[in-house]
């Protein structure tokens, strides 16, 4: 108990003394896992919208996919991603192993069949019929599209949500493709992960604390814009 | 009814602030194409990271040099494999039997000496297997198999191969005992297993120094040749992999057996910790250390 409360006090003292290093590892904890969410949502919400209101074979398939996506494990992702990015694997002539870029790309590949589940339910669960009168009333496809995904954005914002808190809550994928470098790729997580091995339970539970309080700034933003508007 | 328009103007500007915080966030660059040629690789041990020795010398390397240097702190083993994919520029590493295998397949080159810490036996403060005393090391494991806890790395790092080098030494197969438990973990974490736990487990001094303060776990075993801990600075071969970036490599194993450098690992951890964690021991021979 003494430990969590040392780690609690450090947590502020580290906030209130605007401690540089700490700051910039916040920074670009949330740089990197925004960044990953917006493509996320762009691929997502897209893909999710196409399949929920296709029908095509071989589409049960392609969804059961989408969901297994879901439960990707981030460190199959940093696996993967890691060896495509080697210097003399195929991605190696980008040069951005052991960047932050590598833990953006990671981390949208994370996030993006998250955000697509999502859609995809949330699509699937407006009225059937709400579709052909949208049509019946004149509006182009493009203003169909439009209209169903307002329609839905109440769970879409749910997708936001699930999407960012799944990765920058995530550690396996960016202490792999990022290589947790001071100053440059280390994230709350990854930084967590290395003052517990260097023995700092302090330092590393004043890091989780401020990305549980991250975590939930974020969320409680979203929350009230999504709870703003109840659905009549 | 005059309060809607105020509630959606409300809502506009939340909306607005969090166009601009994502906008804001994602406008930063994240990396500049400039410093790409100047990128340096450095594939090491987790030891060297966790005692923060590199947290020192890193910026005075990068300062003098202009290089960037992105630390890839792994178990030796880790970094030998990186090191022969070519992934990696330069190696700090501490495994010498696989660091010989590694040069003869021409994997690297100017393997430099840089300097040396010793491993030390810690475990449980009452020491129920009575390892205290023992003559050699191998001894002092042979007393801790069967009946006792003990934690290892298990991770192919330095500190592993030397830990079956012991075990080999002693006669013994640990593999598939219950009381014997791998972690899989870098030596800090280790470390906390086996206080946890209260196993033992073999650690370098460097580690075990900085961590000591929380762990209640005290050396048993130390002052034995077997257990001399050697770190080498490896170049990766430019030849074999021609995207290596050969003169980074060269500047950076140069750098770690600079005299500058080498005082600075002589007196590494003494404000500290009362004693160094590293000896420094660059031109001097192998078969002189420890004495």
């Amino acid at each position: 108990m003494e430990l969590i409360l040392q780690g609690f006090l450090k947590a502020i003292e580290l906030l209130v003394s605007l401690d540089p290093e700490v700051l910039g590892i916040t920074l670009l904890s949330l740089r990197v896992s925004g960044t990953a969410t917006l493509i996320s949502l762009f691929l997502g919400i897209s893909t999710g919208t196409a399949v929920a209101l296709t029908r095509f074979p071989g589409r049960k398939f392609v969804v059961s996919l989408i969901n297994t996506g879901m439960g990707l494990p981030p460190v199959v992702v940093g696996l993967f991603v890691t060896i495509f990015l080697w210097r003399n694997g195929p991605f190696g002539f980008l040069e951005i192993l052991y960047t932050p870029m590598a833990i953006i790309l990671a981390q949208a590949v994370i996030a993006t069949p998250i955000v697509t589940g999502i859609t995809l339910a949330a699509m699937q669960n407006l009225p059937p019929n709400l579709r052909l009168q949208i049509l019946a009333l004149g509006a182009t496809r493009m203003q169909m599209l439009w209209l169903l995904i307002r329609e839905a954005r109440l769970p879409l914002l749910a997708a936001v949500m699930a999407g960012f808190g799944g990765v920058i809550s995530e550690v396996g994928a960016s202490i792999m493709v990022g290589g947790n470098i001071k100053g440059y790729s280390r994230v709350l997580t990854t930084a967590t992960v290395m003052e517990t091995g260097r023995g700092n339970f302090d330092t590393a539970i004043a890091l989780s604390i401020i990305l549980l309080f991250l975590a939930y700034m974020i969320n409680y933003l979203l929350t009230r814009i999504q709870q703003r508007e109840r659905p009549r | 009814m005059k309060l809607k328009p105020l509630k959606s103007v409300f809502r506009q500007r939340v909306f607005l602030a969090l166009l601009f915080l994502i906008a804001g966030l994602v406008a930063v660059p994240t990396a500049s194409a400039a410093q790409k040629q100047k990128n340096l690789i450095l594939a090491t041990t987790t030891s060297t990271q966790d005692t923060g020795l590199l947290d020192k010398l890193i910026p005075m390397f990068e300062k003098k040099t202009g290089y960037f240097v992105k630390t890839i702190a792994v178990g030796s083993g880790q970094a030998m494999a990186m090191g022969q994919k070519g992934e990696a520029d330069v190696l700090l590493v501490h495994s010498p039997d696989a660091e010989k295998k590694f040069m003869e397949g021409q994997y690297g080159i100017n393997r430099r000496l840089v300097m040396h810490n010793d491993f030390v036996i810690v475990g449980p403060p009452a020491d129920p297997a009575g390892i205290k005393g023992s003559k050699t090391t191998p001894e002092a494991f042979k007393k801790i198999a069967g009946g006792f806890l003990f934690i290892s790395r298990g991770d192919n790092s330095g500190t592993h191969a030397k830990e079956k080098a012991i075990w080999k030494a002693a006669g013994i197969n640990p593999e598939g005992g219950k009381w014997y438990q791998q972690t899989g973990l870098g030596m800090g974490q280790t470390l906390n297993v086996a206080a946890e736990k209260k196993g033992y487990t073999l650690t370098d001094r460097g580690t075990w120094l900085s961590l000591q303060k929380n762990l209640g776990l005290p050396i048993l075993m130390q002052g034995d040749p077997i257990l001399l801990n050697i770190y080498h600075a490896i170049e990766v071969n430019h030849a074999k992999w021609p995207k290596v970036n050969a003169a980074g490599a060269k500047a950076f194993a140069d750098f770690m057996v600079s005299a500058q450098t080498q005082k600075v690992i002589k007196t590494f951890g003494v404000d500290k910790y009362g004693s160094p964690l590293f000896f420094p021991d660059a031109g001097k021979r192998v078969e002189d250390l420890g004495k």
